[in-house]
């Protein structure tokens, strides 16, 4: 894990929309849509060009896919535009699964939840047909993505279907439901299935269990962050998860402490 | 401190240097940290450039506990290429707070291109053993590490600036006598508690300015 930060002196602002806006070279727009939602350029000449992007047929990969159209997804997801929603839930239909994947956390982050129907569609048959694609790395659906974006849209009508998903076999989909779940119910049980998790021998399932809750801000699970096995760096960033959750975000007053607050920041004092 | 012959650490050392596996070199390191022998500075110290976290916290924990007796070789050895490597270094030279670590720490907390790296050392600023320095030196040396703190209060990441307050924080609380540092070390906490971008970091200045 890197944790330089990214110079944008690479590219400039208007060197990367013009990237964005020509066809000739499919590797500079990739480029550009990733540099422009990065750097979060969200002027409507970016945003008109990434949604046109997400219609592209020039980019494609060996197998068929579109790289272009995930990465303008992707970027859309950052630059907090709700005008682009509906162009974004029409990629939830794409054939490209990685599209899908990434319309499905772009329209987590957009917060809108207009595009509920299609992504409860996309659970259609329950976990019967949730099964791995023969030769690929994944399932038949994006499972995870969806199921976090209903959870952070707080489509309560997604409950029974979502259930169902934490005995997958797929650990990143039962991490997934569980995060979903304790976001729609406020059931603890859910939560600390995501503790346990965070305790286990996968390094990779303790980093997303431990992502999991700084996200959906858990403050009960501050002590197994602060001594799961895995690098500080993520253990800060899930706890100001729980303290974003925890105290009012209005600025220009300071917060008011909490015991708990206070706890909660000596631990992260002894990660820095 | 625990006593352990010359002939242990040396095949303490050499379990290290012939560790076949990831699992088989946390165990390694952690049995020669325990140790505590000065004899395994230099091992533990290159350790933290084999990329390996695990390996990683048993050595620093190794150099902490052996604290004074790792300093010049940490100072020595700073590697300046592999950032890893002097993330660890910086950390350990945080947590031993030996005042010889100190234009290391500033340098690194005002400039370290890696942010985890900064981070390390504004909070080791504030945990400076002060009375291992000269008298005539102590005030200096704290309003140069206080400079450098509240510029690290601009930092553009967030958890450097938060790191910057626990630094600032430390030295409120030895400097207890109200002088016009510490007023203006209270003002700035004060300011970032209101304006602040981040709730984490406002809250973290609020507690500074807290009575101890």
């Amino acid at each position: 894990m890197t944790d330089i930060e990214i110079t944008s002196e690479s590219l400039t602002k208007e060197e990367a929309i013009a990237n964005l806006q020509q066809t000739a070279d499919p590797s500079l727009r990739y480029y550009a849509a990733w540099w422009l939602g990065r750097f979060r350029v969200s002027e409507p000449i970016v945003i008109q060009a990434l949604e046109a992007a997400l219609e592209d047929t020039d980019s494609r990969s060996p197998d068929g896919g579109y790289p272009l159209r995930r990465n303008a997804a992707r970027a859309l997801g950052k630059l907090g535009n709700p005008r682009v929603v509906p162009a974004l839930t029409r990629c939830l239909g794409s054939d490209d699964y990685y599209v899908r994947e990434a319309a499905a956390q772009a329209l987590a982050e957009l917060g809108d939840v207009q595009c509920a129907p299609q992504l409860l569609a996309l659970l259609a048959g329950g976990i019967e047909v949730a099964t791995q694609v023969p030769g690929k790395p994944h399932l038949t659906q994006p499972y995870a993505a969806i199921i976090e974006a209903l959870g952070m849209l707080q489509v309560t009508d997604a409950v029974s279907l979502i259930a169902p998903f934490v005995e997958h076999d797929f650990a990143t989909v039962k991490n997934a439901a569980a995060r979903a779940l304790y976001q729609l119910t406020g059931n603890t049980q859910y939560a600390d299935r995501l503790i346990t998790t965070l305790q286990g021998h996968s390094l990779q399932l303790r980093r997303s269990a431990l992502m999991d809750l700084g996200a959906i801000g858990y403050l009960p699970a501050a002590e197994a962050i602060a001594a799961a096995l895995t690098e500080n760096s993520l253990k800060l960033i899930a706890m100001k998860g729980l303290m974003d959750n925890h105290l009012p975000s209005d600025q220009a007053t300071p917060p008011e402490l909490t015991p708990r607050a206070i706890e909660v920041m000596q631990l992260m004092d002894g990660l820095l | 401190m625990l006593v352990t012959d010359s002939a242990n650490v040396q095949s303490l050392i050499d379990a290290v240097d012939t560790a076949d596996s990831a699992t088989a070199l946390i165990g390694a390191v952690r049995s020669l940290a325990a140790a505590q022998s000065p004899a395994a500075v230099t091992t533990l110290i290159t350790v933290l450039g084999f990329n390996n976290p695990g390996a990683a916290v048993a050595a620093v924990d190794g150099l902490v506990a052996l604290g004074q007796a790792a300093v010049p070789a940490l100072l020595e050895q700073l590697d300046g290429y592999n950032y890893g490597a002097r993330a660890w270094a910086i950390r350990a030279l945080s947590m031993i707070g030996d005042p010889r670590a100190l234009d290391v720490l500033i340098e690194t907390a005002r400039g370290d291109f890696a942010l985890s790296v900064r981070r390390a050392a504004a909070k080791g600023l504030g945990g400076i053993d002060w009375d291992g320095l000269p008298d005539e030196r102590r005030i200096p040396a704290q309003t140069l590490a206080i400079d450098t703190l509240l510029g690290a209060l601009n930092d553009p990441e967030w958890v450097v600036r938060y790191a910057a307050i626990v630094g600032l924080s430390g030295l409120l609380a030895v400097r207890p006598q109200p002088d016009a540092a510490v007023e203006n070390v209270r003002d700035r906490l004060a300011s970032c508690s209101r304006d602040d971008a981040e709730v984490v970091v406002r809250a973290r200045a609020q507690m500074a300015l807290m009575p101890q």
